[in-house]
């Protein structure tokens, strides 16, 4: 949890982009000076289905209050069947995490091509927006991982 | 009058569910009608006079389609311009309704020698 | 432990300006690992990077956090550097403090304090990288093209001359391909078998070209460099080596009454046949469904007759083997059937031909010779309509829901044709665009609506109706007069759409290139990439990549030859080193990661393993082919065991990452 000079809640927020398509669209997004809040935090992987359940119950589990996901349209990915393999995982995982109770606002996961940085820019300040409305993740927060 | 005609348009495209944009302009419709040479309007133009809003041309003359349905059947985009008249054919039916007289009317149409008795039967009579 | 150095740029004012680059190097000298910790104003500059190259050496680092522009911009000019310095390239990483955060949020507490972050990341990252070093796959210098039409014999001739080995594998018993069965080609009017002919002898004699007609593709296995592939070459039962061609045992065949594929049916070939006068190679073929002595072993007339002696009644299919560094996909196209479009009466009138029939009427060594007759009835038609787009920009499900391409303008062609030859005869074409996009192709159309009085008319057919008397009536519009029109024709043709040929779809598994929902090969980019699939090693020629013309096919060819000349020049392929690696002490042989492999890297293979009690047991592992491998990961999450993972990205690495920023 971030509390910023104005004592207000900020979100820790993770996002996995895919280095063909989201990242180039978030560079994009920068490039074109576009606005989104500091909380995100991209991690860079080669494709959307490098990215593991496992990482983003790891983020939950140290203190992130919301992750998301962005890798090429269905249909492009650079490795062709990519993010068709991420969509199932994810279906699958955002299913069983709903069945812990972790409110499906937390997680997403958006389709974000290479030309599309305003897309990026609303998706993160839409996102963010959100999960500030859930405010802190308690529910898988690990109290053993707070320094 | 702009609004109804874009109400009347939305109301036969929700009614026959068909996407006008779809037309490629080919006049095969056209080419597979039977009845092409009685109507007034043709197969490849009502799809477009209805794209374009033209709806009420078309509720005045629409009764020589045959619902043969051979335009719907060979249409490569599948646009089916027999179901746009079927949804006209509806509209019209549901439009009779609008020509009743109506209670607020009346006020306008009174003469001040008529009587109140031919008032209230005329009332009941063009009201159905 | 790593000892890393950590490098900020500022990029002029493009980082500095929004983040407190001094304060982002201050807090990152306290990470674990970090020995030291800069900041300077350019980093990929010369300047920049003698900071970076004389630090590694005198510090002795073997880790560093570039904290700049995207690595996307630098990655590749920073790993030069480390390379230069004696670091190896893959003990580096870049955090992106510019495209992502300085650019993007313009309050400078929040910004240095996110760049901080993301210097964290990559510190933790760095932490955990091993340096990888890129392997080698070798070789093979020669070159496969599936497919012996234009495209195939197009690109073979082009590698073949820059010295390297092609063989061309072809289907049907001769080369040629579609382009034979032409009579003229749009718009210079060039007599088809002229301009293909020479093409065909000239891979024939080429020193370079091997070709193998009446052969498949049966196997493909390997990787781009070092293919294997088996080859099936049906039996011909004759000889191809001694049989000179002479058509001696075509004349005598007392089978007769086959329908001639070459002529799309129209008439009749023998049952030892050679598919046209110009085939490559010249050599008879026995039909065995349709010859008696195969079948019933009574005949053998073409034996007695042919003075070689090239007839083998027992010859048997031959299985080859042989390796290559490049494969090109060239398979070309065929004609859709019509089942579809009943309201064309295809089926029900002889007069209703597609246009490769009418091309093959056309043809003076076609079944009517060259001369313009209906197939009922051997009269001279008076009337013709051509009908485009049948088949075509169809989304209803009958047809295809692309443009053919090619069917305006060779439409365009057969009525010139038809009206130069024959000006008593009346041309109409109805259209719904005419497509002329090529060099000199509208001039062309508009010679045959303006000099030859082709009548064009802008609408389509509903139907044609077969008449007692032997006409057609059609029944069409006319969008423009606003009319419908009943015209009684002798002949109606029907410009057919195009689509791949049917043997597309299982050579495609078998190289594990990608295809479309329309059966058309996918280039690796649509726009930059148009000859490569984007299975590494495999080039696309032709039509088989989409709907085409000659002259783009032909393009398309030197194209895709240029692309493995490139590679077959080399002597080594690089791999590169963020490849999947499989622990071979975790992994159990489940086949889940092979599964969801797109470029098909993961094989298995037995391994012996010491077992408890000083045994050894058997176990199939997988292992992963650095060579093929792209790296995209799908394998390492999809391993129950855990066994598998990604060299640069590695699970320990990105877990890292989400801890340095969740922190």
């Amino acid at each position: 949890m971030q509390i910023n000079e104005k004592n207000e809640f900020t979100p820790n927020i993770v996002a996995f982009c895919c280095n063909w398509c989201s990242y180039a669209g978030a560079d994009l997004a920068g490039n074109n000076r576009l606005n989104y809040p500091a909380d995100v935090k991209i991690i860079r992987v080669p494709c959307s289905c490098r990215v593991n359940p496992m990482f983003i119950l790891r983020a939950f589990q140290k203190g992130a209050d919301g992750v998301i996901i962005c890798g090429c349209h269905p249909g492009d990915c650079h490795y062709t069947t990519g993010n068709y393999y991420a969509r199932r995982r994810l279906t699958m995982l955002f299913s069983m995490l709903d069945f812990l109770g972790i409110d499906r606002g937390r997680t997403r996961v958006e389709w974000v091509s290479a030309a599309e940085g305003a897309k990026f820019a609303a998706t993160m300040n839409d996102f963010v927006e959100t999960v500030t409305n859930l405010g802190e993740n308690k529910r898988l927060g690990d109290l053993r991982c707070r320094k | 009058m702009q609004t109804l005609k874009k109400k009347l348009t939305e109301q036969v495209l929700r009614t026959s569910g068909v996407n006008v944009r779809k037309c490629m302009r080919c006049g095969k419709c056209s080419g597979s009608c039977p009845s092409y040479d009685e109507m007034d309007y043709h197969p490849h133009q009502f799809v477009y006079m209805v794209e374009r809003g033209d709806v009420d041309a078309l509720m005045k003359s629409n009764y020589r389609c045959l619902s043969c349905m051979a335009c719907v059947e060979r249409c490569p985009r599948g646009v089916a311009p027999a179901k746009l008249i079927e949804a006209i054919r509806l509209m019209v039916v549901r439009q009779q309704g609008q020509n009743h007289l109506k209670a607020d009317q009346i006020p306008a149409l009174l003469d001040k020698d008529l009587p109140q008795q031919a008032i209230v039967s005329a009332f009941r009579k063009y009201s159905k | 432990m790593q000892k890393i150095g950590v490098f900020v740029c500022h990029c002029g004012t493009n980082v500095a300006g929004t983040v407190d680059v001094n304060a982002v190097a201050e807090a990152l000298k306290n990470e674990p690992g970090v020995i030291i910790s800069t900041d300077y104003p350019y980093m990929c500059s010369e300047t920049g990077q003698n900071i970076i190259k004389n630090a590694v050496r005198e510090n002795g680092l073997t880790g560093a956090v570039i904290c700049s522009c995207s690595p996307r911009m630098h990655e590749v000019t920073f790993r030069k550097a480390a390379t230069a310095a004696g670091l190896n390239p893959y003990m580096l990483e870049i955090a992106n403090i510019r495209e992502q955060c300085s650019w993007i949020h313009k309050d400078m507490p929040t910004g240095t304090a996110k760049a901080i972050v993301l210097g964290k990341a990559a510190i933790a990252k760095v932490n955990l990288n091993v340096p990888l070093t890129s392997g080698e796959s070798p070789v093979t210098k020669r070159a496969l093209v599936i497919g012996g039409g234009i495209a195939g014999i197009q690109t073979a001739l082009d590698i073949a001359e820059a010295g390297f080995e092609v063989d061309i594998v072809e289907k049907s018993p001769t080369i040629g391909g579609k382009m034979a069965q032409m009579d003229k080609t749009f718009p210079t009017l060039d007599c088809a078998a002229c301009i293909l002919t020479p093409k065909m002898v000239e891979a024939a004699q080429h020193e370079n070209i091997k070709i193998y007609a009446y052969s498949e593709v049966t196997e493909v296995k390997g990787f781009v460099g070092s293919f294997t592939v088996k080859i099936k070459r049906k039996a011909r039962y004759v000889k191809e080596n001694i049989c000179t061609g002479c058509g001696d045992c075509t004349k005598k065949c007392p089978q007769k009454k086959i329908p001639d594929e070459f002529n799309l049916g129209m008439n009749n070939r023998s049952a030892i046949y050679i598919p046209f006068a110009q085939a490559v190679p010249k050599v008879a073929t026995i039909d065995p469904e349709h010859c008696t002595m195969l079948k019933t072993s009574k005949c053998g007339i073409c034996a007695k007759v042919c003075t070689a002696n090239a007839i083998d009644y027992t010859q048997q299919d031959e299985y080859i083997e042989e390796k290559y560094g490049a494969i090109v996909a060239a398979t070309g196209y065929n004609p859709i059937t019509l089942e579809n479009f009943d309201e064309f009466a295809y089926s029900r009138s002889p007069d209703v031909v597609t246009s490769l029939e009418y091309e093959r009427i056309l043809n003076a060594a076609g079944p009517t010779d060259g001369k313009l007759v209906r197939p009922s009835d051997g009269v001279h038609p008076k009337t013709i309509v051509f009908i485009q787009c049948v088949g075509s920009r169809d989304t209803s499900g009958c047809g295809k829901q692309y443009c053919s391409k090619v069917c305006c303008m060779y439409t365009a062609k057969h009525a010139m044709l038809t009206r130069e030859k024959y000006p008593d005869t009346d041309v109409y074409v109805f259209y719904i665009d005419v497509r002329t996009a090529g060099k000199n192709f509208d001039e062309f159309y508009r010679r045959a609506v303006e000099d030859y009085d082709v009548h064009y008319i802008k609408g389509m057919v509903g139907k044609v109706a077969p008449m007692a008397d032997g006409k057609l009536m059609v029944q069409a519009s006319d969008l423009i007069l606003n009319e419908q029109l009943h015209i009684y024709a002798d002949m109606v043709v029907l410009a057919t759409a195009i689509e791949p040929d049917k043997s597309a779809r299982s050579l495609a598994t078998m190289l594990t290139a990608s295809m479309d929902t329309n059966d058309f090969f996918t280039e690796a980019h649509a726009k930059l990439r148009p000859v490569e699939s984007p299975t590494a090693g495999i080039f696309l020629s032709g039509t088989c990549q989409g709907p085409k013309d000659i002259p783009e096919t032909v393009s398309q060819a030197g194209a895709a030859a240029v692309k493995v000349i490139g590679l077959l020049a080399k002597n080594k392929l690089t791999c590169n080193p963020c490849v999947a690696h499989s622990d071979e002490q975790l992994c159990n042989g489940c086949s889940s990661c092979e599964k969801v492999c797109p470029y098909g890297a993961i094989s298995y293979s037995d391994k012996e393993f010491r077992m408890p009690g000083r045994t050894t047991a058997v176990r199939r592992v997988a292992s992963v082919n650095a060579a093929v491998c792209q790296g995209c990961g799908a394998c390492t999450v999809t391993c129950p065991s855990g066994a598998m993972d990604l060299n640069g990205f590695s699970n320990r690495q990105i877990m890292a990452e989400v801890d340095a920023i969740c922190r």
